[in-house]
């Protein structure tokens, strides 16, 4: 009876929401396509009866938005959230870090707490859009239980901005019944999309990502701005495109379906496609790549401060968190939290390549976000 | 009098006018001064006084190429389409039928184009329309994510807004020109050609602006149905703005469609005019 002013009932929502992640529907993203790429969802929509007292006592107010990636939690733990603090958490869904970074920027983007990756967090607090984390309001939070570079990009000048959320690789993922030999390497990667793979393979729609890989074809590094190696990644880049399936970072629809058979990958999805369809494999390149980390943080004027910090120190409870994980499948860099999986998980070769491997990965730079060339790179690939 | 008279106007006006003024004049008036501008450091908007971005322009030559190439014949194509469909709607089909047909051709609007495109993009791909041919023995076809998808697209989602101009246009004509026409000697082609086409154009005048206009800014069918191979100016300026965040580029891009679309409609409307003109004289010959 409660549930009948809420614009869709929590039930359907979450239902909705596992479609999501089952991948049957999406991607990271998904809507990038809407245009502003916000597919936004409203959870719970307040939940009267269940709202207990002590969400009064806290007084957090009643709700709490908060912008991240598609397929990166559990609904059930923002109910669980909700029916303790008496805050709806609403999801707003974004496809690039560029696009968060567009809609703070432009400002009045309305959200208490978001998730930005490693090589952007400096550019926020350049751009004053981010605040300091008051570390007495995340009781949760326990620096010593990362791992340095999981969690570095979060402190800039000392200060601490932002707190990890989950880590993983970009690699490739491929469509096995098709391949001769599996892939180990970009150079393989594009090589194999000119010959074989012609008309069968996407890169995203991203530049950090595809014109990273590009470079690494050549050795160069994930995070170059040096003009004349960029101007050997577009030469490549042109080049392969009429042999691309598509370019665009909706790949699982595709992958899935047996349109296309190789595609630039981040881990949680290719461990998503993997578990459902055995045949597609991942791996991450054994001539480097990207390795990332996402953080929690809270942008500046968020209209909602108090209930942000409640709800990032609820997230990274570690047993709240580990069910995080075990929905979305994205390791976690927190020690106790994985102390609480299992450790088929903590084995799995997908989420957690070999320690050689993980080494040649680099971490994306702020400036690799932000150089104008890379962006017009890309823009003139695209175009091409 | 005269006061009333003004205050009518004044109370007509009043708020189209003032909705213009706020959310298409003055956004339009801070584009334009953001096209002379240039990007901050880490994206955004930076003031300058430069037409560094328009010198840029030809960087994106190849999505205004595709725009205009696709916009035109996505038009055109809807057009051959749409106007036999109207003129069974408006002229040939029992009357009885017609309110059920005309429902129908709307119907396919109460669902959103997004989901629509969604749908049409597991009918060209691998499992949908290219299985059934390979089925039949007809080949190897990949549909999705080529220039043809997103013509299929674009008609498939824009044909309504052509039909009802013309349908429109058609049911109104006086079917007494047509007996005159056909008193006179007229076999059926040249009262078709005389006088039914002559009378229906402002139907496709309005449909074909209707649909060239929305075509010139789209940009969902592209990106979903193109695979992001296919790239409209629509497409590129979303990637300015949400990807590289270079907004005075974005800004000068969006100036130049405005204009480009301005140019291409005069032209477009003076030539009906001319067509229109010249059908006139030959009437009075």
């Amino acid at each position: 009876m409660q549930d009948d002013k809420a614009p869709i009932t929590r039930q359907k929502f979450i239902e909705e929401l596992l479609r999501y992640r089952k991948g049957s529907v999406t991607r990271r993203h998904f809507l990038g396509v809407t245009g502003l790429g916000t597919a936004m969802a409203v959870m719970g929509g307040g939940l009267p009866l269940l709202s207990p007292r002590r969400a009064f006592a806290q007084g957090i107010g009643d709700q709490v938005v908060l912008a991240t990636w598609p397929n990166y939690h559990d609904p059930a733990n923002f109910d669980a959230f909700a029916a303790e603090t008496g805050a709806a958490v609403q999801v707003n869904v974004f496809g690039s870090n560029e696009e968060m970074l567009a809609k703070l920027q432009a400002g009045g983007s309305g959200w208490d707490v978001f998730v930005p990756t490693n090589y952007t967090i400096t550019t926020y607090v350049e751009a004053d859009l981010i605040e300091p984390l008051d570390l007495s309001k995340l009781p949760n939070y326990d620096a010593a239980s990362f791992e340095a570079r999981f969690a570095d990009a979060g402190t800039v000048d000392g200060k601490l901005y932002a707190v990890p959320k989950n880590w993983g690789t970009t690699g490739m993922a491929w469509d096995s019944s098709k391949a001769k030999a599996p892939f180990t390497s970009w150079k393989e990667f594009f090589d194999v999309t000119r010959t074989d793979f012609s008309g069968r393979t996407m890169v995203h729609d991203y530049q950090l990502t595809t014109i990273g890989n590009a470079l690494k074809y050549f050795g160069y590094s994930f995070n170059s701005v040096d003009p004349a190696e960029l101007a050997d990644a577009e030469k490549l880049l042109i080049e392969i495109k009429p042999h691309l399936f598509a370019i665009s970072s909706d790949y699982q629809p595709a992958m899935r379906n047996g349109d296309a058979w190789l595609t630039m990958c981040w881990t949680g999805e290719g461990k998503q496609m993997n578990r459902d369809i055995p045949e597609i494999l991942f791996a991450v390149g054994k001539d480097g790549g990207e390795i990332w980390s996402d953080y929690y943080a809270i942008p500046k004027n968020a209209p909602h401060r108090d209930a942000a910090y409640a709800l990032i120190n609820y997230l990274i409870d570690p047993a709240v968190n580990a069910r995080e994980a075990a929905a979305h499948g994205f390791p976690v860099a927190d020690a106790r939290v994985n102390a609480l999986l299992p450790p088929e998980v903590l084995s799995d070769p997908i989420l957690y390549p070999a320690a050689e491997l993980l080494n040649a990965q680099e971490f994306g730079a702020a400036v690799t976000l932000t150089d104008p060339n890379r962006a017009e790179v890309m823009a003139r690939f695209k175009s091409a | 009098m005269a006061m009333s008279r003004q205050g009518a106007r004044y109370l007509l006006l009043g708020p189209a006018g003032l909705w213009y003024a706020a959310l298409l004049v003055l956004p339009l008036a801070v584009v334009l001064v953001y096209s002379f501008g240039e990007r901050a450091a880490a994206g955004g908007y930076a003031p300058a006084f430069t037409l560094a971005q328009y010198a840029n322009l030809g960087s994106r030559w190849t999505a205004f190429q595709n725009t205009l190439v696709l916009a035109p014949a996505g038009t055109l194509a809807a057009l051959l389409i749409a106007y036999p469909l109207a003129y069974y709607l408006a002229v040939r089909v029992d009357p009885k039928w017609r309110t059920v047909l005309l429902v129908l051709v709307i119907v396919p609007f109460w669902t959103s184009i997004l989901i629509r495109s969604y749908a049409w993009i597991y009918l060209l791909g691998g499992r949908g329309i290219p299985q059934l041919l390979a089925d039949l023995g007809l080949g190897d076809w990949r549909l999705i994510n080529t220039p043809f998808a997103v013509l299929v697209g674009i008609i498939y989602g824009y044909l309504p807004l052509m039909v009802f101009p013309i349908y429109v246009s058609l049911e109104k004509l006086d079917k007494r020109l047509l007996e005159a026409a056909s008193d006179l000697g007229a076999p059926p082609w040249r009262r078709f050609v005389q006088v039914t086409l002559p009378l229906s154009l402002p139907g496709v005048a309005t449909g074909s602006m209707l649909v060239f206009i929305l075509l010139m800014g789209e940009y969902l069918i592209p990106q979903m149905l193109g695979g992001g191979k296919v790239f409209f100016v629509g497409n590129a300026l979303v990637d300015l703005f949400l990807q590289s965040r270079n907004w005075a580029f974005g800004s000068a891009m969006a100036v130049t469609l405005v204009a480009t679309m301005l140019v291409v409609v005069t032209v477009y409307m003076r030539f009906l005019k001319r067509i229109g003109a010249a059908r006139d004289d030959v009437g009075l010959m």
